[in-house]
């Protein structure tokens, strides 16, 4: 059997390869997402005291440290027992509104716009933000301009744009201040306006990739997310839901403490990643997806008027839910219109200045689940501590695990369809790669899991069978 | 009696100062500053860290300026290349020796550790970190002694002996395997002599002392006026 390696797969975050398994005729026969990097957190903050958590798992990541900020701090609000402020509470939707503006540039702008505007098959050397910017300097500068909003209003909240450690059990350590409140109203009017033109430009494209609609990841699944009592977008607080292929709920709503009754894991030998799949479903069965596509196809509206009209048109492109991860693109620039109009809401509300942001209480509870929904879709972050408030355990389910399955499924789906057991071109492979920018899928945050991956050691006689194997 | 006065030179100046003072103290009156870890004015000094250490003419070795009387006519340097180098391997070996995570620490940004080595432009380790499975003890109800940011400087047990009177802390074993430790080594939270005046956490040059709940970079230490603990407790004893 051939293999063809796509290795590092580019422009996403994280170390990750490809391996597209051909038969002897050329035909694909399987292809594997396999994750070749090792972060270890879930062990190495066994010991330490949960106050450091928010700002400690933070560090996984310095595309999305809010949202394992978030998750954390609200699973030790919980070890707190403690309902935190209002303020506080908004406060903190700010700061993963900002986030999710930064990441979602990030992952548009940067990382695929290369692919969707100059073209799959636009050369290598240039496919990619510098050659994007020689050819449409505007678009970058909009992409960059756009990107720094969101960071800045990280910075104005909490003091820094990356790793900030503003976010606490029980709060916010810091109240908003008036003047950092008026310089993001300030710039919210030309964001927004900046946010349309490239939505509207880009579903002007949505005709020329028609065929990348169709194979990018177009399959039935789960969908899961969190949602609120009212049905509107969410992305910090609420319960989980999980919808079929066709929209109807597959269960019941579930509290964050309740998730492992919705999600197991399971790994396989061959990658770091985790497969977390929905329990009542089984392995592999179980396959859902989480992330903008998914929380679009789990609202019932987005609860400000401008993404909510774009809802509307995302919407009629199918009816039920939108099943391409391809329009993961469309549902991250509709979630971006949606943030900067939410942020506008937010900071409008009487009490956002409040000087009471933090709760403060000892240890009363030895276990505690927080779930916030990252830019690329549901965080879980799950704690024991000892009565001494010591990390005992932790589990962490990171967006890029929930979509484990479905990107294995989405680069065999786009492999059958372009690689045809004829000539291989570098264009082609790069759709397959473009499958997985489309999941914007964070490599670096998601593989915690330090000796629960199975090592396999295989002895392989010249032909072909296996002499011996080893297995820890 | 009259402590005499006596004259010296210091960085090719001309100080003086009482006989019974210190080259560190000297030089602290005349503005000439000299790296320290675990001196802190108000405790006995011990010339633990040896930060501190200057070059005095006549002499081959070095002499840590925290321990040592001025002397008549005495040449001292207090900085140079030589001085420099072994300042900048006692901090990384510092670094080295436990886990400094600064990034995630209590104390980040308000550390003495941290502030040392920016002032001696240090940015990277050059020795291999040990990173030892060192306890948290969150035993207490106010406090928590993180072993990993410990620096062994003693000025908790300093601070407990000398000023509070309760003298909980003390240091175990020698060498390489030292550890600050309560009363006969128990948790913090079970000891009977704590008086949970809180000093200790706020001597601590680093991150291991610090007060429950603060999250990461919030430690900010409140140094008690100790000389002027002292300077009352003799008038009252008196």
């Amino acid at each position: 059997m051939k293999q063809i390696v796509i290795e590092p797969v580019s422009r996403i975050e994280g170390h990750a390869a490809i391996r597209l398994f051909l038969d002897e005729a050329g035909q694909v026969q399987d292809a594997r997402f396999q994750v070749n990097q090792v972060r270890g957190f879930e062990q190495f903050v066994v010991g330490r005291p949960f106050f450091e958590m928010p700002s400690l798992t933070a560090r996984t990541c310095g595309i999305c440290p809010v949202s394992h900020e978030l998750a954390s701090a609200k699973a030790c609000d919980q070890l707190l027992a403690v309902a935190i402020p209002a303020a506080a509470g908004k406060l903190r939707r700010l700061l993963n509104l900002g986030q999710l503006i930064q990441s979602h540039a990030l992952s548009f702008f940067y990382l695929s716009a290369p692919d969707l505007l100059l073209g799959m098959d636009h050369p290598p050397e240039s496919r990619n933000f510098f050659g994007l910017a020689a050819v449409d300097p505007q678009f970058a500068r909009d992409g960059i301009r756009l990107r720094q909003f969101g960071q800045q209003v990280i910075e104005r909240l909490a003091g820094r744009r990356i790793h900030p450690s503003w976010v606490v059990p029980g709060g916010v350590n810091s109240p908003l201040a008036a003047i950092a409140r008026d310089a993001i109203l300030a710039e919210l009017p030309a964001i927004i306006a900046l946010i349309r033109t490239h939505l509207d430009r880009f579903k002007q494209t949505l005709d020329c990739h028609q065929e990348h609609i169709g194979v990018f990841a177009r399959f039935p699944s789960l969908f899961l997310g969190l949602v609120n009592d009212s049905g509107t977008l969410e992305h910090y607080d609420g319960r989980l839901r999980i919808i079929d292929a066709a929209g109807a709920p597959a269960g019941d709503d579930l509290d964050p403490g309740e998730y492992q009754q919705a999600v197991a894991e399971a790994v396989e030998p061959w990658t770091y990643l985790k497969f977390p799949y929905y329990r009542p479903h089984g392995y592999p069965d179980g396959m859902y997806r989480v992330g903008p596509l998914a929380r679009l196809n789990l609202a019932a509206r987005c609860g400000t008027e401008l993404a909510d009209r774009e809802l509307a048109q995302f919407r009629a492109l199918v009816s039920g839910p939108v099943l391409s991860t391809f329009h993961s693109h469309y549902a991250r620039l509709i979630e971006t219109l949606y943030a900067a109009e939410r942020i506008e809401q937010l900071l409008a509300e009487p009490d956002i200045l409040d000087a009471r942001v933090r709760a403060t209480a000892g240890v009363n509870n030895l276990e505690g689940v927080g779930i916030a929904e990252a830019p690329r879709g549901t965080l879980i972050h799950h704690y024991r501590v000892n009565g001494d408030g010591l990390i005992e355990w932790a589990n962490l389910i990171i967006a890029t695990g929930h979509n484990n399955l479905a990107m294995q499924r989405g680069i065999l789906q786009a492999a059958h369809h372009f690689l045809d057991g004829t000539a291989i071109r570098e264009g082609l492979l790069n759709r397959i790669e473009a499958v997985i920018r489309a999941f914007d899928p964070c490599l670096a945050c998601s593989t915690h899991a330090v000796g629960a991956m199975p090592l396999v050691i295989e002895l392989v006689g010249p032909d072909g069978t296996i002499l011996d194997r080893l297995r820890r | 009696m009259t402590t005499p006065i006596l004259t010296l030179t210091i960085d090719g100046r001309p100080v003086s100062g009482l006989a019974t003072e210190t080259v560190l103290q000297v030089a602290g009156e005349n503005g000439i500053a000299i790296p320290t870890l675990c001196f802190l004015d108000g405790l006995s000094a011990t010339g633990a860290c040896r930060l501190c250490m200057v070059e005095i003419e006549g002499s081959a070795k070095l002499h840590p300026a925290c321990v040592t009387p001025i002397q008549e006519g005495m040449v001292v340097t207090t900085q140079s290349e030589r001085l420099r180098s072994y300042r900048r391997a006692i901090v990384q070996l510092l670094f080295a020796e436990r886990n400094h995570v600064c990034a995630v620490c209590v104390s980040n940004g308000h550390c003495e550790l941290q502030d040392l080595a920016r002032e001696l432009g240090i940015d990277h380790i050059d020795f291999p970190g040990r990173y030892p499975a060192l306890a948290v003890d969150a035993s207490h109800s106010r406090f928590v002694l993180d072993h990993n940011r410990c620096v062994l400087c003693t000025r908790c047990v300093r601070v407990c002996a000398e000023i509070e009177g309760a003298h909980t802390w003390d240091v175990k074993n020698r060498g390489i395997r030292s550890q600050i430790v309560a009363d006969l080594d128990t948790p913090w939270g079970t000891s009977t002599t704590c008086t949970g005046c809180g000093k200790c956490v706020h001597v601590c040059p680093t991150g291991a002392l610090s007060e429950k709940g603060r999250s990461v970079a919030e430690m900010q230490k409140k140094r008690p006026a100790l000389p002027y603990l002292v300077a009352n407790r003799a008038e009252e004893r008196r």
